[in-house]
Formats: structure tokens, sequence, C-alpha cells
């Protein structure tokens, strides 16, 4: 039997269905005994899945075997439950694992471990009354328990780090015991002390203290002591750095530590080996998100990589570029990109890439993109290339051009072989030409016509895509030659099987016929701005045609649900005799109680043709004029740079692609500098706002000695590589430095609100509200994203309120409107502050731009920490909430309380909270009490009101204006403490942060 | 996290394959297919690491086959590199000296040395002494087993 078995496995992996099998590997690991057993589980795990039903009869099994006392039966039960078990019978079993973690053999408390582990990725509520338990593995004298175990803190913190922070001091100590090998040298691998182990420590460490310095403060040192041990020079060692590297850019930065980071960064990029250097490519990645001075110094290595023969260095590079992109440098990046494309064959490479580059716009571009990404590309894309299009930017005659620019591409592009192009490309193409080919005076709307008409014809046109042409032959048949064309069309498409192609088909050949309608709904109107098409969402036009129905007898509207109803009501036996239904219900449906969902509005008298227009216009493009209209209302689209489009693009390529003809023996050198000189370009401006503050955009000599100085502080030999490379580039090309587009370009870059790839933070922050700028903030984090928005928050402690901000940034190209945003929270009361414009927390988002919504903060109910959760909803594509929560200690809301000391006399008498303990006195100070409530003062901003011998009082108040006083004597070393307050709770909670404040110190 | 592991030949066929989510048949052979022909086509001197959808794809070549691994992207590329690496050892250590033609006859060998390697896709146990130890003694009782089950007087 054991044989067969394997036999079968073979065939399963050969390719062939050994499916009846499967029933027998589950009786071998029931019935058979050693090795058979053995097999037999092997073969289940192998066989089936986690979903499979014949899993079930293996419950049973698993159960006998975890209680039996053979040791290796114990091992293998535990295996395959690690491997897969049904989710619903792991109550069952759970006792039994959880049992194991006493058992006295290190293997099978390693393996229970794994086996919690598994149960907690696939249903962590089950497992969530054994959490201490966990803890107890993570102390387990054996290495390889206590290692099992990090797989699930790893997992836990990672949902959430807050919870865990009191174990930071734990991790610490175990990694520097494993740097320091102190392990067995068991764990050893090529004579690198447990490298998964520390590892594994790194990526806890990294979630513990981001956005923490207190924690990340626990770290540095042993971060350190790991980035210098590991030296030798093997795969393993590399690993572990650049997991060091990554945590040290995670966590609170820390200036010499960031430094010998980047330095080990250096020498991940430098490295001859090619995955060493992919690593280090990776790493750039990750950091040049928060110091984009890093890529400058590697940037020559950079470009080598961009050429590299391996595809996957490629790739890797322009996910690196991608990053750095900004409005100088989009150009030479979307081209790179392209390029790549060109010789992709990937789809999901194609999917990724091509997202990216849509996100940089061109018309030419953007036509290689779209018959090269073809139908591969998400739907989206086109379409908002279209509302592009059709918006305009602020200029009249660049819009002309940008539009005429693509008509003739276009025409050109049909007159070679259609037939090729993508279909969704064919629609852009129709669209596009049946809007603005009217702007290219010379071209005959029947020509066009034909060139559509060819499309018609070609079999591979999908019908969607004839829609698209119909809809705009609709729109050009205008004067003889073309109607008479646009008449033969809808002759053939007006018996289509396919309804909306038959609509369009009657659409265009009444309108052929009928100038004067068609002028009317389809206005030739390039300007969109000024038609606001009258939606009535209501149909009110349509009630006068309802009433008459009703009145002629006509049942009324029901609503899908309430026909539902009645339908089951219907088919439920009815036990009545047929009755005379009929007239009872004709005489009910009067006007009054119908159940139309269009009561009779106001604006029912408006003209019909308009109100058709709009309706017709939703159905006729999937609904995206309508989504059009809207963004036109809130103002113009903020596009990355206000189109540098063919001209400018034209003379930077120019000036990149040209140089090496005009320099007589252009060496390779010099070109690959110049690349980097346009890669790189504006992201240095960053470091060097005050240089360029005097200078002006005089002559690009200035700008790039900015650059210079901007490097210097990432590493001093590096500035004078620049500076060379600087004066190679003048040198050989003296044009490049007469480029005024490009400096005026640069200018334009110091706004920080411009710039999109600029650090978060430092963004965001330049986000505040004026008169909150001025007052510290708390480190702004961020708290969800759902699709392009990306939520962020801090909170300002002003004197007398606690604001929370909450910015909303917007990174896709289009305006979001009203944007739902819903706070809430048990302790706190919530309330919008009015800010800047708007007065309601419904805002709008314009592209690439950041909203900022404030809240006022007041106390409900003190708790030690209060939250605020809230819900957020994005309004484009598919409706989808997001939660969120923000928490914050109850010590941002209290302020100093100035009293006199008679005052407190009077108060304290009064209240009726109260709460007593010691706490720890600063022992090491001349003047213990003293030095303590000064610590206290500078903490958590309480108010010492007097200090008498070994006795202080201290008040504060809680906002708005709730008091706490304080009274603090020395007795035995300790400091006994006497909260008292009318409100109830606060006592209590403010002790807990004295404690804390105490225990910092 | 560790999604499959994978063996072939340089011919493309399949020795052994491991899979640490629950994936359909039909996805398998298409991940297999793909696994083969993108890994296949790879010039001799180019980096060892892939992207495949969203996941990581680490492969090396040991003689004539390759180990082929999938990961999460957020993982640590080098660090799955060296998880083969253990591997291939722990099969030279319990094979001695291993090549393909062990792999094809002992193939269920392999998947217990595995699966003392790894389990769910994480690595349970670095230790190459430890490992081996486990699947010697598991080796030993079995054996003794097999001696007692087949004796003439039972």
């Amino acid at each position: 039997m054991k044989e067969l078995m394997v036999r079968a496995i073979y065939c399963e992996s050969l390719g062939y269905e050994a499916s009846f099998s499967y029933i027998h590997a589950i009786k071998l690991a029931q019935q058979g005994a050693g090795l058979e057993k053995r097999v037999g589980y092997l073969a289940v795990s192998l066989f089936l899945n986690e979903n499979h039903e014949l899993l079930l009869l293996l419950v049973n099994t698993v159960l006998k075997d975890l209680q039996s006392t053979n040791l290796i039966e114990v091992c293998m039960a535990l295996t395959v439950v690690s491997q897969m078990f049904p989710k619903d019978m792991i109550p069952a079993i759970l006792p039994l694992v959880e049992e194991k973690l006493n058992h006295p053999k290190e293997i099978i408390r390693r393996k229970a471990v794994l086996a919690l582990y598994k149960f907690y990725l696939i249903a962590p509520n089950q497992v969530q009354h054994i959490h201490n338990k966990f803890r107890k593995a993570l102390c387990d004298k054996d290495p390889g328990v206590m290692t099992a175990s990090l797989h699930i803190y790893l997992q836990m913190i990672q949902e959430n780090p807050e919870g865990y922070k009191d174990l930071t001091a734990s991790f610490v100590t175990i990694l520097k015991q494993v740097v320091g090998g102190k392990l067995p040298i068991d764990f050893n691998y090529h004579s690198v002390p447990a490298p998964w182990l520390q590892i594994q420590l790194l990526r806890i460490l990294s979630f513990l203290g981001k956005n923490d310095q207190s924690v990340s403060e626990l770290m540095y040192e042993v971060l350190d002591e790991s980035l210098q041990r590991a030296e030798m020079n093997h795969n393993i060692t590399y690993a572990i750095l650049y997991e060091c590297v990554r945590c040290i850019y995670t966590i609170h930065p820390k200036s010499e530590l960031l430094e010998k980071a980047a330095q080990c960064i250096g020498n991940f990029v430098l490295s001859p080996k090619i995955n060493l250097k992919y690593l280090g490519l990776k790493a750039l990645t990750y950091v040049v998100q928060q110091d984009p001075k890093l890529a400058l110094q590697h940037q020559m290595t950079i470009i080598e990589c961009l050429d590299h023969p391996d595809l996957i260095i490629k790739r890797e590079t322009l996910e690196l570029l991608f990053r750095i992109t900004n409005a100088q440098n989009v150009m030479v990046i979307v081209e790179k990109m392209l390029e790549f494309l060109r010789v992709s064959t990937d789809d999901y490479t194609t999917i990724d890439l091509v997202g990216k580059v849509a996100e940089l716009w061109f018309i030419e571009t953007m036509n290689t993109v779209f018959s090269v990404g073809g139908d591969m590309m998400q739907p989206d894309i086109p379409n908002s290339f279209l509302k592009l299009l059709s918006e305009g930017f602020d200029c009249v005659e660049d819009d002309r051009k940008l539009r005429l620019f693509a008509v003739d591409s276009y025409i050109s592009l049909l007159h070679g072989e259609p037939g090729k192009l993508p279909q969704r490309f064919l629609q852009v193409i129709s669209w596009v030409l049946g809007e603005y080919s009217h702007l290219r005076e010379e071209l005959e709307p029947a020509s066009v016509l034909r060139l559509l008409e060819k499309l018609l014809d070609m079999k591979q046109t999908s019908s969607e895509t004839k829609n698209w042409v119909l809809m705009a032959m609709t729109k050009l048949c205008v004067g003889g030659a073309s109607v008479s064309v646009a008449q033969q069309v809808s002759e053939t498409y007006i018996s289509s099987m396919d309804t909306v192609l038959r609509q369009r088909a009657q659409e265009l050949q009444h309108f052929g016929q009928d100038s004067e309608v068609r002028t009317r709904v389809l206005p030739r109107d390039t300007d969109l701005e000024n038609t606001i098409f009258d939606v009535d969402s209501s149909l009110s036009f349509l009630d006068g045609f309802v009433s008459e129905a009703l009145a002629a007898g006509a049942a009324p509207y029901k609503p899908p649900h309430q026909r539902q109803e009645e339908l089951a009501q219907a088919k439920a036996l009815s036990l009545e005799p047929y009755g005379l239904s009929l007239p009872i219900s004709m005489s009910s449906c009067s006007i009054a109680d119908r159940q139309s969902p269009t009561p009779l509005s106001m604006s029912s008298g408006l003209s019909t043709t308009l109100k058709l227009d709009g309706v017709k216009r939703v159905w006729g493009r999937e609904g995206y004029l309508v989504q059009r209209e809207s963004v036109e209302e809130t103002a113009q689209v903020e596009v990355p740079s206000p189109l540098r489009s063919p001209s400018q693009q034209a003379e930077a390529n120019g000036s990149h692609s040209q140089t090496p003809t005009q320099t007589p023996t252009p060496e390779p050198e010099q070109e690959k500098q110049q690349l980097a000189a346009s890669l790189f370009f504006g992201l240095s401006s960053q470091s060097s706002v005050c240089l360029m503050g005097k200078s002006g955009p005089t002559s690009h000599r200035f700008r790039r000695k900015a650059k210079g100085q901007g490097s210097i502080s990432g590493a001093t030999e590096q500035t004078s590589k620049t500076k060379l490379n600087d004066s190679d580039i003048k040198g050989s090309d003296p044009s490049l430095s007469e480029d005024s587009g490009l400096v005026a370009a640069d200018s334009e870059d110091m706004n920080p609100h411009e710039d999109p790839e600029r650090p978060k933070d430092l963004c965001l922050s330049s986000h505040l509200p004026a008169e909150l700028s001025g007052l510290c903030h708390s480190e702004i984090s961020p708290l969800c994203s759902i699709q392009s928005l990306d939520l962020s928050a801090c909170h300002v402690q002003k004197d007398d309120s606690l604001v929370l901000v909450i910015f909303i940034q917007n990174s896709s190209d289009s305006a979001i409107r009203q944007i739902p945003l819903d706070l809430d929270s048990d302790e706190l009361e919530v309330m919008y502050y009015v800010s800047r414009v708007s007065d309601s927390p419904v805002e709008d988002v314009r592209s690439h731009d950041v909203a900022v919504y404030q809240y006022s903060l007041t106390v409900k109910r003190p708790s030690v920490h209060v939250e605020v959760v809230g819900t957020v909803s994005c309004p484009v594509g598919t409706p989808q909430t997001v939660r969120f929560s923000y928490k914050l200690p109850l010590t941002t809301f209290i302020r100093p309380l100035t009293l006199s000391t008679e005052e407190y006399g009077t108060m304290w008498l009064a209240f009726s909270h109260d709460t007593k303990q010691n706490l720890t006195l600063i022992s090491d100070d001349p003047e213990p009490l003293t030095a303590t409530l000064s610590v206290l003062k500078r903490k958590l901003q309480l108010h010492v009101v007097e200090i008498i011998g070994m006795e202080g009082i201290l008040a504060c108040r809680l906002l708005r204006d709730r008091p706490c006083l304080m009274h603090c004597r020395v007795h035995a070393g300790a400091l006994a403490v006497w909260l008292r307050s009318p409100v109830p709770d606060l006592p209590d909670c403010l002790i807990y942060h004295c404690q804390r404040a105490l225990q910092e110190d | 996290m560790m999604r499959f592991l994978l063996l072939f030949s340089r011919q493309g066929k399949l020795r052994l394959q491991k899979w640490f989510t629950p994936i359909s048949e039909r996805e398998k052979k298409k991940i297999i297919r793909d696994m083969t022909s993108m890994v296949l086509a790879r010039q001799p001197r180019s980096c060892n690491f892939l992207h495949w959808k969203d996941l990581k794809i680490i492969y090396k070549r040991y003689a004539s086959l390759y180990f082929c691994l999938a990961v999460d992207n957020q993982e640590n590329e080098l660090l799955a590199l060296e998880v083969i690496h253990r591997y291939v050892e722990l099969l030279d250590k319990y094979f001695g000296n291993v090549c393909e033609l062990d792999i094809i006859f002992n193939f269920e060998k392999a998947y217990f040395i595995l699966d003392e390697f790894l389990i769910g896709g994480e690595i349970q146990e670095t230790s190459k002494q430890v490992v081996n130890r486990c699947i010697e003694s598991s080796d030993m009782l079995q054996e003794t087993m097999e001696e007692y089950m087949s004796k003439p007087a039972f």
C-alpha cells in the first residue's frame, strides 16, 4: 500500500489525475503504522488542500495521533495540522495542541507553536485566549521554540504594534544575545549566528519602532552592533544587513545610524554581484522616499543599471526612478519606461508599468502606451485620458494644439493599419475624431467618416468599439457626402441583433436627416465649462405622461423590492376565493398615493430637449460624461506640470538625444552623465532652497552648484564628483545651459505645494492651517488609505483646546468630490472646526492636493488613552468604506491651572472623586521632591502651586476647565500622591500618566 | 511567508512541488508552466530573483536541478536564496552527495526533510544537525517497525 501511495504521488506530480487515491491516502494515515502512516500523511498533505471535503475524515486520525504516546506520531500529526487543517475543525483539536506547549520534548513544543501560528493565520479569534501562552513560548528555554513563537509575534505586531510595545526590551535583549553569539553552535549558519532569527527580530523591531521615538531609542545600540558584526562576505550577512538598513530607515531616525546605513546601501549597489546589486536598488527604492538625495550619490550606478542586460535589474531601476519622478525628469523617465515596455513580454509587468506611465500624461506617449499596452490596461486610463483632453488646461491655444495634434496623429494611424490597434485605443480614437476633427478645417467630415466606416467593417472590431464609432459618426455627419455615408452605415446596423448598436444606428439615421435636432442634441462645443448639462435625475418631465397613464387605468409603479414581496405573497397558497381585486386596485391609484419615485418637482417646466440631451449622453458614454461635468464644477484640475507638451518635450528630448551628435567625440561616459543629469534633475532642489532664493533663476550654473551643495550632507566626496560632472557637461554642451525652459520649471519646483513626490511629512505639515502652523504639532501619522486617497492625522495643542487635523491626500489625477468623513469617539466630543472655506465636513479634494479637516476635541469621559474612530468612504469607483482610528494619550488634554494656595484649599474640599498612590521619587537628586515635581511639570504640564518642606501641591485642568488637584508628600523614600477632582476617573487616569512619566525619566 | 517551492530539471520536468497556501489544481498547473518557462529562459549570469504577479520568485540552479521558491513581496530575497541553499545542504547531508536521481527515486524522503525544515511557509528548524537527527530518528523507528511487521512470527 505504501509503495502504491508513493506511486500515486508520483503520478500526481507528473500531472496525471489520481483523485481515486485520495481516500486511500487518508485511510493509510488512519490505519497504517510507522512509515505507512507517514507516507499516508504526506500523501494527504500533497493531495488535498484546506478546503477539500475529504479532509474532514482526517480530523479523527489527527486527534488520535495527538494523544498517542509515540513521539513520532505526535510529530506527524502536528506537522500535518500546521500544513493544512479545516478551519471549522480547529476547536476540536485546539486543547490538545495547547497541551503540547508544555511537552517535555522541545521539538513537540516547537511544532505546537507553529501549529498555533497557522491557526492564528486562518482563524485569529479562535486562539485569542491563549495569547499569554505565546508569551511563555517566547520565554522558552529552547531557542528553537522561541524562534517559532516569533512568527506569531511578527504577525500580531504587524497588525497591532501598539499592543506589544512593552516587549521591545525583550526582543532587543534576544537580538543582542544572538548577535553576541550566545546561542548554541547548532544554530549557526555558515558561522553566522541564527540569521533567520536575527532577521525575524529586526523585522519585529522595525514594526515596533515605526513612528515611536522612545521605543526606537531602545534599539539603536543593538542595530549598530548588528551592522558592525555583519562583516563577513557571505550572502547571509548581506541579507541581515539589508534587513538592518530597512529597519533603521523605518524606525525613528538617528543620524549616525542613517549614515552607516547609507554606507551599507552603497556597498550593495556597488557590489559586482548581481543579486546584491538588485537588493541595493531595492533598498534605495525604499530609502529615497525619505531621502531623495541618496539616489543622487549613486546616480552613475543607477544609469549603468538602467542599461543592464538583465530585465529584472532594469525593472527595479525603473521602479526606483518612478519614486523620484518629478516635473522635470518625467519625460526621460517615461521614455525609459516605454523602452522597457517594448521589450517586456510579461502581461503583469505591462499592466503595472502602464499604470505608472499613465500617471505621467502625454498624447504621444499615450499613443505608444495604448498600442503597446493594448487591451491589457485598466479601463479607467483611457477614460481619464479623454477627460483630460476634453477639459483641457488653462490656455485655450494649448488645448486647441493638443487636440489638433491628437486628431492628426489618429488620422494618420487610421490611414495605416488600424486592424493592429487594440480595441480600447480604437475607442479613444473614434471619440477624439468625433469630438474634435472639425478643428482641422481642411479635413472633410466625409473622409473621416469613411475611415471610421473602415473600422466598422473590420471583423475583429468588438461591438463596444462599434458603438463608439457610430457615436462619433453621429457627431460628424454634416453636409451631403457624409450624410449619404452615414445613411449607408445606419442601414447596415439598424437591423443589428445588438440593441445598443441598433439604437446608435437609429440615432445616426435621424440626426443625419435632421441637422437642426442634431446641433441641439449634440452641440459642437469644445468648451464644456459653459455647457452645464441639466440632468433631471427625478425624471420629472415624465410626470405628465405618468399621470396620464394612471388616469387611463395603468397600474402604479412599484419599486422592485415591493414587487418581489408581492410576488412572494402571491406564491404562497391563497385560500381566499378570487375576488374582484382589479377594480379595487384601480380605484386606489389616484395620483396622490401613486408610488412613482418621481414626486412632482418644481423643475418639471424646463425644456425637454435639454434634459433629453443630458440623459442620452449618460447612456451613450458609459456614464463618464456625467463624471466629467461634475469635475468641471470643482474648477480646473491640477496637472503635475501644466502641459509641458510637444514643444517642450521635444526640447528636452532634444537636449538629451541631440547633444551627442554635436560633440565630435561622443564618449559614452558623457552621455551617461548627461542622462544622469536629466534623470536626477530637480531632486536636489529641495535642499538648496535658500541658495536658489538668492541666486534666482539666473543661470544654469547656479543651479548645478546648488545640487552639489545638496549632496554634501550625504557624502563629501560626492560633491567633487558632481561638480566634475557639471563641468563636463558645460564643456560639451553649451546649449543645455541656455535652456531657459528648464530653469523656469525648476523655480516653480521651489513651491512645496507643487511637487507631489516630496517626502510626505514635510509636504503635509506645510498644509497645516496658518493659525496652527506656529504651534507645535504631533508627528503626522498615516491613518489609512482608500483607493487613491491617503489619510493622515496629527494633533495640535492649543492653550484652550486640542485640534485634530486630518489630511486627505488625493494622489489620483482627478478631483474627488464630497468625501464623507465621519468621526466619533466614546470618550471624546468631536466638533468640526469651521476652517477656511467650507463649513461642512464634506469637501472636495483636488487632484494631487491635500484637503485639511480640523476638529476640536474635548473630553467627555476621561480614560488613559482616548481614541477617535472614523469612517471614510471614497465616492469614486466601487463604493468602499474604510475605518480608521487615532489614539491620543489623555495628557494631550491636560493644561496647567494657575491658582493660589488659598484657592487650592477651598477647591480641595469641594471635590469628591479622589485617588491615592505611592510613586517613585527621583532619588539621585539632592532635592528629590523638587526634581520629581519638575519632571511632572515638564511632562504633564502640571502647575506647581507651592512646595512646602516635604509637601507639594500641583494643579491642572482637563480641557475645558475641569480642574484636578494633586497633593504630594515624601514619605519613606516614596512620593505619596493624592489626587482630587470633580470628574470621575480623571484622578486614576492622571496617576497612571504620572507613573509613566516618572518611570520614563 | 513562502508560497510554494518547486524543483524541476533543466528539461522542465517537475521533480518536487510544495504548496504552502491553498491553490486550485488548475492554478497550480499554470504556475508550474509559467515558472519553468520563465526560469529556464534566464541567461546564465543574471540575477536570481524574478517578479511574478505580486510574488517574488527566487531560483537557483544546482547541477541539473532548478530550485524555485516563491515568497511574498516584502520578504528578503537573499534570505530566501539561503533557504534554498540550506535545503540543498540538508538533502546533501541526508543522501550524501545528493543528485537528481536521489530525489527522483526517494522523493518522499525529500518531502520529509522539507517538512522538518519548513512548515506552513515558514522556517521551522534552521539547524542542520537537528533536522537530520529528526529524520534519522524517525527513519530508525520506521525501520524497526518494518522489521517488526515483517517478522514471520507475526
